[in-house]
């Protein structure tokens, strides 16, 4: 193009100047990847949850238990396909700093509900008739760089005093949706009770339930805690996807927290980038004048001042998300499992791209606006 | 022929009519040009002189279309300039006036060259094409050979012909010339006086100058003096100004 000579030149005049507003477009937009990308984590759960299951808790809480008895009442109503049942087992692996959630599950009953979730049939086989048997998330697996076949101590403390359970690693799953969640630990129930003290016996965290039809939602969940209702241990039913969302909120209200702070960086950027634009223009003044004088249009002179905010918008922009690829895994692997995995998705750099396209040509408006109605003789008037 | 009592004849390249320009400051209107009249045909070089605040950069603004007048009418070569558009007076700019400016008034991130060629980038023209007149313009004024050199490289009087080279390389209809060598010792001054007069002399070209030197001003064919917005003819010499503005 016969004016990129012109908009480059006048783009490099201040380097200082250009590698500074350069440099917070590449601040602004790899936080904003950031915050986008751990806004994604959190809500992946409720994106990835399945329509077709429902949750069951204690209506008091989530750490209370509900009695295994349930079980069966459940699978009596219409429309219930599977019923698994989990509970926290909360154990440490080496060292507090690793954590990872680790569940115990209903062995016979977990591949019948929770279906994305898939583990080698040998491998489920080994796990079912090993009493001290377990199943890793592939993310977990590899974090930890386990293999099956693995032995794997747990000390815990919070069934009785402290003591390490020990575990053979049988399988390890993969999720089948992309960014799914690879990084559970699952135990054996039966394992479980046996080793719990028995006023806790018999006694489970959360029931999973899979629908025949997600149509069925409201009339089982309605139907159970019914059911329930004026027992000692009451129950609150919702659907999988109103759990996660529930469950991300217990941690503070991380999508507004996310929204606020990505809000004060595309205003601090909108005016960092617009009072340097604005700087720039007023320093050209006569140029401007110049260019208008010899035949440039106004719309020439608009297009020139939006094309330099556009191209600092481009480079600081690719630079932030070109930082957000290199240092997102390295964030995600140092957070050891204390958020959720943080995946950094295409969307995710296509939406970092159009906020760097935006912010780039919304500072360079007002300033190319004003440029591009300034008067030639009262400005050569000032030269 | 340059006239200025409206009696030119209807051909002239340059033809101005009851022109007057007002401008309102604080309330108060002031009358910067009244009935102003003249003629200039193709090939004519004309210094304006005046007092500062007499008008004389006003009508240099007015005939290039960088201003619009109260009344009266501009035409030149039979384009009245007075009704047009802002958009199509800027597209009238760029293919009828080259303005050479006091200040030189080039961009210090581009060189001689990319200087000169801004006025092409406007045109259909290709690259070599450019390259070519943009060549052609730069040894007229007798800096071919400083092409690549930005502005800061060079001295006053060597900006002056690049801006020069600028005003004429799109072969515009007339040049305005406002205190061209306003800003330059004697010597360059004279120099870009020279090479002016090549212009006239050598490529035809019909010039409209203002300054405040007298000297200067004697190197035009006419020399017309403006005071409180009057316009009168003077004599082909080196008379001095009517009030002030001696250099």
């Amino acid at each position: 193009m016969k004016f990129s000579r012109l908009i480059f030149a006048n783009l490099f005049r201040k380097k200082v100047r250009l590698i500074l507003t350069i440099g917070s477009f590449a601040v602004a937009l790899f936080l904003f990847t950031f915050l986008a990308v751990v806004k994604g984590a959190f809500s992946r759960g409720t994106e990835l949850a399945g329509a077709d299951r429902l949750v069951i808790i204690n209506r008091t809480g989530l750490i209370n238990t509900m009695p295994l008895a349930y079980r069966d009442k459940i699978l009596r109503l219409e429309g219930v396909k599977a019923v698994t049942h989990n509970n926290w087992f909360g154990g440490v692996y080496q060292d507090e700093k690793n954590f990872f959630p680790q569940f115990v599950i209903d062995p016979e009953n977990q591949r019948q509900v929770m279906t994305e979730m898939r583990v080698p049939d040998d491998q489920w086989t080994n796990f079912v008739n090993d009493r001290q048997g377990a199943v890793v998330g592939a993310g977990l697996a590899k974090r930890f760089g386990w293999k099956v076949g693995d032995r794997i101590p747990l000390k815990n403390a919070l069934y009785g005093p402290t003591k390490t359970w020990e575990f053979n690693l049988d399988g390890i799953y993969k999720n089948e949706h992309p960014g799914g969640d690879e990084s559970q630990f699952w135990l054996q129930w039966k394992y479980f009770d046996e080793n719990i003290p028995a006023v806790i016996k018999g006694q489970i965290g959360w029931y999973v339930l899979k629908l025949d039809s997600p149509d069925d939602a409201v009339r089982v969940a309605k139907a159970i805690d019914t059911g329930f209702a004026n027992s000692s241990t009451e129950t609150k039913t919702e659907t999988e996807s109103a759990f996660q969302a529930g469950f991300a909120k217990q941690l503070g209200n991380i999508e507004f927290l996310i929204l606020t702070i990505g809000g004060v960086v595309f205003f601090t950027l909108l005016l960092v980038t617009g009072n340097t634009m604005a700087i720039s223009v007023r320093e050209r003044t006569g140029e401007l004048a110049v260019l208008k004088a010899i035949g440039f249009s106004d719309r020439s002179v608009l297009f020139f001042v939006l094309a330099e905010s556009l191209v600092i918008a481009l480079i600081g922009g690719l630079i932030g998300l070109g930082l957000a690829i290199l240092a997102i895994p390295v964030v995600g692997a140092a957070l050891n499992g204390l958020l959720p995995p943080l995946l950094l998705s295409a969307s995710v750099l296509s939406l970092g791209l159009v906020f760097a396209v935006f912010v780039g040509v919304a500072s360079g408006l007002l300033p190319g606006i004003g440029a591009m109605r300034m008067r030639v003789v009262t400005a050569l008037r000032r030269v | 022929m340059i006239r200025v009592d409206g009696t030119g004849k209807t051909n002239s390249l340059i033809q101005v009519r009851g022109l007057d320009k007002t401008y309102r400051r604080g309330g108060e209107e002031i009358l910067v040009l009244q009935r102003l009249n003249l003629d200039v045909d193709k090939g004519d070089f004309v210094a304006f002189m005046g007092p500062s605040g007499s008008g004389k950069t006003t009508l240099l603004n007015l005939l290039g279309g960088l201003d619009v007048p109260t009344h009266g009418s501009i035409t030149v070569a039979g384009d009245e300039i007075t009704n047009m558009s802002s958009s199509k007076l800027t597209e009238w700019r760029a293919r009828h006036v080259g303005f050479i400016f006091q200040m030189y008034n080039l961009i210090p991130v581009l060189t001689a060259f990319q200087n000169v060629e801004l006025p092409l980038l406007l045109t259909k023209l290709s690259k070599s094409d450019r390259r070519k007149h943009v060549e052609t313009a730069l040894s007229v004024v007798g800096l071919a050979e400083r092409m690549n050199h930005y502005p800061r490289q060079l001295s006053g009087g060597q900006e002056q012909r690049v801006a020069i080279a600028r005003a004429i390389v799109s072969d515009p209809t007339f040049l305005l010339c406002d205190e061209p060598t306003g800003d330059l010792d004697r010597k360059s001054a004279d120099e870009i006086m020279l090479l002016i007069e090549e212009l006239v002399g050598k490529y035809n070209k019909t010039i409209l100058m203002v300054t405040h030197d007298p000297l200067v001003a004697a190197r035009a064919h006419t020399t017309l003096h403006l005071e409180k917005g009057l316009l009168v003819e003077g004599a082909k010499s080196a008379q001095p100004v009517l009030a002030g503005g001696a250099a």
